[in-house]
């Protein structure tokens, strides 16, 4: 089971697709149900990941099959502390979707199921492979029923924002593609294999073709400013569903790209080009934020707030130390959390009032006082107050990226600006709370609105006990990251930045050192 | 082995913790059924909530009387460290963390010292006053369940800020409260006003966080630990790093400083507190005036060797600390809603604690804190009662002679009077007496500061007085209706009054509490020579008198002064009224500047017309191209498929080719 349970993961929903796909076109509740049996009992499985994972560095549950040795193409897959969570985050979030989508999605649900499941496959896929070309076909895949959920169950403007998603990305892809194959070329190793191609060095002056060329496939996704523009359009005419997966796992292949391709392939370009990615990330983070506050429609609000939180994830991506990146893994987690239900919460209150517009409520908490209450909590978890899962990552983040970090002698005023997103997400969150649960109820609409049902405290309840949980008790999670991490950066530098002086011999010493 | 280790003290705190949580949970999540059963099950809920404070009260009153009986000194402050632990009670023990990466280990560890206890005392003692005083004043709002439960959530953070171990747990506690301050100052939420003032509250205290965030991440570098105690024992001997020794504590000092700004209202971030007295009164005693306000009081005193090893933070500290007494105390004197002149105090008071703690007098800050929690807490509650007798108005120029109307509001109003103007041998006389004296062993201005603490103490018993000849001496100035309606507050609201004014009379007599004493090894300071001047405690009873005498004779004998001065100092009086127009400037630039340039800037300007304009011209550009190669473009699935498999063989074919 070991060896298998990686291509299991990765193969039972596309089984799952097919079966749906067998089933008659009016058999709707039997393709839900078969949707969400297959995507829970991939999550169930997925569990033994967490249950087998030992806490070292190294690739787990490791499989590599050759499959065109010609060219070195081999089925190589397996999973270290880093991607392990995400892809846990990944089973987590798909059944979750699905059963909150449940009666959202009306028309053609068969198809909707099969591209869900086909999506979980891709997912999975990328962040399992081992392989850059193996990584190239699921991260391919995986935008083909992306770009289905956006324009066939979007809204209004759903072409328009599918076709901005698909060639934004696309865009990115295909330089990313060209710049796997000069790589593949240059390296001379005549193999596909990342974890081989990591040890091989590449000409510095290459690097930074090759560097720059992932960098703006993985910007885009992440997405980082100014490469954002695509993802306010797409959550704002996506689905719930596509919503949900966009946010909690799409947006982390970015982030997850520079850490398993982009850093450790390129280390010399990785360190020139840190502090500009640095910057970036910290313009995303206050701009992200700045612009989210003046968002007219709730989905825009959320999708410009995960502009800012991403901004963080890639502050610490930038800085490269221990503390850093393994904060931004964790953000990555928690973004994946509170954002998606945010995106959930929106949804339902999309299918009460068929709008968006904060401007259309006012007055909730007294009609729905329970939908209220988990809002404020997931409010609060993606505001980063500590006890929530927010706070860990964040302040893992910060206080990673500062002193001695990949992003040099900007380090101190980065993260100095950076904080200041503390403060704006703030105000933009509870700006929104108050304009749509305080006050008076103005409009009559909004007057009888119904609470909560027992479907909807099921999608959300696990979200919010894990937002707790993960705030509590992060080093059940981070230590699963860290040697991963401490690794990776110990890799990419030839050493480990040591990062506080111990005060004296009572106090803790890095780890790793 | 310590007595500090055994088992009563590694437990009791964290049961000290588990009570109000549990509280809280129990309300929250069965709150609302409670609330569908019959109406007068409700009342259960308060009791729930305030048997959950008392009895963490008596577990602390325990273990701080065996804590004193056991003479504590500095060096032993390490083993009143409880931690959690697997399994519990085995020394052996896995700690449990909370944060563990990197270097990075933050344990749940507590820290039960003099000064963590006083405030555990206060915040529990005070608290269960509160939380039984609110029996009666909310006895009339359906929606008390709720309240009850941020009331005990409100306890439970604060006992986590008083009794953290290191500062990040202690953050856990700080943002906590700032939560639950946001929860209750907005708990009648329909009203805008009340939202307005709980989201501003959230946002200041937020500026302030930042700061503190930032101080966290500066001292961790600087000194590899976040520990309290580690901090505090090793400010003296750090080692010099890349910042420079001296610079990196000044740093640490000040950017925490901007976390004890925002929390305890310190120019510039004192807008919030004034608008905080929005949420229901009990909570503007129990929040805005004895406990949460204090915080950064508490921090500062708590890292107390480190603030003494940075002169320059130090100075700062002092001096927006006078500056915001002197500041606020102004104010208060043209305020007209009895709740905003207490608030404006409250800031005021705030300000000559850290007035103390910046001059180094560190146990007076605290003893001044101890003392305010009383003596304000009364008013508070005082005034609540009042407005309860009034039917709601807040306005103390519709009041007057409420004296023999409510008895016994007003007798304890008068002594919580008395008390914060300074009069003899009422607490707040020798805990003000100790900072004035304190201001003179500032590293700098001390002088200046002495001037400044003794004016506004003056203005204190001046607006303080002004408030009490107001609201129950003369005439009632009141519609009949209003008049007719006046009563007493019930005996749940009664009893806390009197307790309280018995507090704010005795907590400052040295011979049976020595507050400074009490807490002089957590500061680990070389003995404080205070600097006892001859003249200083006659000028401070002059000052306090004068205040009082002025006020009472402007406004009773000569009640038409006030009027006439109003008119006469026109300008003056506007920049008070306006508050000195913090407000309007915040304002101006979080909607124009803020909210404007992000929508008319950022969003429309840079995302819309820039990039996307980009954007969707290579778009245009690719749509024209395409338009040529029309046929390729099916738009049907296998069309797509097509081209990706076709577009597969062909990399194949590439990478196959030979070389």
């Amino acid at each position: 089971m070991r060896g298998a349970l990686l291509t299991v993961l990765v193969f039972a929903p596309v089984a799952g697709a097919l079966l749906i796909a067998l089933l008659p076109r009016g058999a709707v509740r039997a393709q839900k149900m078969l949707g969400l049996g297959v995507t829970s009992v991939v999550f169930l499985l997925s569990l033994l990941l967490v249950r087998d994972f030992r806490t070292e560095p190294g690739m787990q549950f490791e499989v590599m099959r050759p499959w065109l040795p010609s060219v070195g193409i081999s089925y190589h897959v397996g999973v270290d502390g880093i991607s392990m969570w995400l892809v846990m985050l990944t089973t987590f979030l798909t059944p979750i979707a699905l059963l909150g989508s449940w009666s959202s999605i009306t028309d053609r649900v068969r198809e909707f199921n099969v591209f869900m499941l086909l999506l979980e496959a891709g997912m999975v896929g990328v962040f399992v492979s081992l392989d850059l070309f193996l990584f190239y076909i699921f991260w391919e895949a995986m935008l083909i029923p992306m770009y289905f959920l956006i324009g066939i169950w979007g809204h209004e403007r759903r072409i328009y924002a599918a076709v901005k998603f698909f060639l934004y990305t696309m865009a990115g892809s295909v330089l990313m593609l060209v710049a796997f194959l000069v790589l593949y070329r240059a390296a001379g190793l005549n193999t596909f294999d990342i974890v081989a191609l990591t040890r091989a060095r590449v000409d510095p002056a290459l690097q930074m073709w090759l560097f720059a060329a992932f960098a703006l496939a993985f910007a885009i996704k992440v997405p980082m400013w100014p490469f954002h523009t695509w993802l306010p359009d797409a959550h704002v005419e996506a689905p719930t569903a596509g919503s949900v997966i966009l946010a909690g796992v799409l947006l982390k292949m970015g982030g997850y790209g520079f850490l398993r391709l982009a850093f450790p392939l390129f280390p010399e370009a990785a360190a020139r080009f840190a502090p500009w990615i640095g910057l970036l990330a910290v313009i995303g983070i206050v701009y992200g934020a700045l612009v989210s506050l003046v968002q007219p429609d709730l989905k825009k609000l959320v999708a410009y707030s995960s502009v800012s939180h991403l901004g963080f994830v890639m502050l610490g991506i930038a800085s490269f130390t221990t503390t850093a990146v393994t904060g931004a893994i964790y953000q990555m987690l928690n973004h994946g959390i509170s954002t998606g239900a945010l995106f959930l919460m929106v949804g339902m209150l999309y299918d009460r009032r068929h709008t968006r517009q904060i401007a259309a409520f006012g007055g909730l908490k007294a009609v729905m006082p329970w939908f209220a209450a988990v809002f404020l909590m997931v409010t609060l978890s993606s505001i980063a107050v500590p006890g929530f899962n927010g706070f860990v990552g964040e302040f893992l983040i910060l206080l990673g990226s500062f002193g001695r970090t990949l992003t040099g002698g900007w380090s101190t005023a980065l993260v100095c600006v950076a904080v200041s997103g503390v403060i704006l997400a703030a105000a933009y969150m509870l700006w929104m709370v108050q304009r749509v649960f305080y006050g008076e109820v103005t409009d009559p609409h909004n007057a009888s609105l119904p609470d909560l049902d027992l479907r909807e405290g099921v999608v959300l309840v696990p979200l919010v006990v894990l937002a707790l949980v993960m705030g509590v008790l992060s080093p059940y999670f981070t230590s699963r990251i860290e040697p991963a991490v401490a690794s990776l950066v110990v890799n990419v530098h030839g050493r480990q930045f040591v990062q506080p002086v111990a005060a004296d011999a009572g106090a803790p010493s890095e780890r790793g050192r | 082995m310590n007595a500090l280790m055994e088992m009563p003290y590694q437990v009791v705190p964290f049961l000290v913790l588990a009570l109000p949580l549990a509280g809280f949970t129990v309300l929250a999540l069965f709150g609302d059924s409670i609330k569908r059963g019959k109406p007068y099950e409700t009342t259960g809920a308060g009791y729930l909530a305030c048997g959950t404070v008392i009895v963490a009260f008596l577990l602390a009153a325990w273990s701080v009387r065996s804590l004193l009986g056991l003479g504590v000194r500095a060096e032993d402050l390490r083993f009143a460290q409880p931690s959690l632990g697997w399994p519990p009670g085995d020394p052996e023990r896995w700690p449990l963390a909370w944060i563990s990466v990197g270097g990075l280990e933050i344990p749940f560890a507590l820290l039960l010292d003099p000064l963590s206890s006083l405030l555990l005392l206060v915040v529990t003692g005070i608290g269960s006053l509160i939380h039984v005083y609110s029996l009666g004043y909310m006895a009339h709002d359906e929606d008390r369940v709720r309240y009850f439960s941020y009331l005990n959530l409100f306890t439970f953070f604060m006992l986590v800020l008083v009794l953290a171990g290191n500062l990040p747990l202690m953050f856990v506690g700080w943002e906590g409260v700032g939560l639950c301050s946001y929860l209750l100052i907005g708990f009648w939420f329909k009203k805008k006003s009340a939202s307005d003032a709980g989201k501003k509250a959230f946002i200041v205290n937020r500026i302030g966080d930042a700061g503190l965030i930032l101080g966290m991440i500066v001292a961790f570098h600087a000194f590899g630990t976040l520990d309290l105690v580690d901090i505090a024992s090793n400010a003296g001997s750090l080692t010099p790093d890349r910042l420079g020794q001296v610079g990196a504590i000044t740093a640490v000092c000040l950017l925490l400083f901007v976390g004890a700004a925002g929390k305890s209202a310190q120019i510039p971030l004192h807008v919030w507190l004034p608008d905080a007295m929005e949420g229901p009164t009990p909570v503007s005693a129990l929040i805005h005036a004895a406990t949460m306000v204090t915080a950064g009081v508490y921090m500062v005193a708590r890292l107390a060797p480190l603030y003494h090893a940075s002169p320059t933070a130090s100075v700062v500290v002092a001096v927006i600390g006078a500056a915001t007494a002197l500041m606020a105390a102004t104010i208060a004197m043209v305020q007209t809603d009895i709740k905003k002149v207490l608030a404006y105090s409250t800031v005021s008071q705030l300000g000559f604690m850290f007035l103390a703690a910046g001059s180094g007098a560190y146990g007076a800050a605290v003893f001044h804190l101890f003392t305010h929690a009383f003596f304000k807490a009364l008013l508070f509650l005082g005034s609540g009662s009042v407005i309860h007798a009034m039917g709601g108005e807040q306005d103390i120029r519709k009041m007057g002679g409420l004296l023999k109307k409510i008895p016994v509001t007003g007798a304890t109003f008068a002594i919580g009077t008395a008390a914060i103007a300074g009069v003899p041998f009422l607490s707040g006389f020798y805990s003000k007496e100790e900072i004035l004296a304190g201001t003179l062993g500032a590293p700098a201005l001390g002088p200046l500061l002495l001037g400044v603490g003794l004016f506004t103490a003056g203005l204190t018993a001046f607006y303080m007085t002004r408030l009490f000849v107001l609201t129950f001496l003369g005439r009632f100035r009141g519609d009949l209706e209003t008049e007719h309606h006046l009563h007493e507050s019930p005996m749940s609201m009664l009893v806390p009054l009197c307790l309280l004014a018995v507090g704010s009379i005795v907590t400052g007599w040295h011979w049976l509490i020595d507050v400074p004493g009490f807490l002089q090894p957590v500061f680990r300071l070389p003995e404080a020579h205070v600097h006892h001047v001859g003249w200083l405690m006659p000028a401070a009873i002059g000052v306090a008198l004068a205040g009082i005498a002025v006020a009472a004779f402007l406004y009773t004998l000569y009640a038409d002064v006030p009027a006439r001065l109003k008119e006469r100092l026109g300008g003056v009086y506007r920049v008070l009224d306006a508050k000195y127009g913090f407000d309007r400037a915040y304002d101006a630039f979080a909607s124009r500047v803020v909210v404007g340039g992000s929508e008319t800037l950022l969003w429309k300007g840079i995302d819309t017309s820039v990039i996307d304009r980009a954007v969707n011209g290579a778009g245009e550009v690719t749509a024209a191209v395409s338009r040529r190669v029309r046929l390729l473009q099916s738009g049907v699935v296998r069309g797509y498929a097509l081209v990706i498999l076709m577009g597969t063989v062909a990399i194949l074919g590439y990478l196959m080719w030979p070389r």
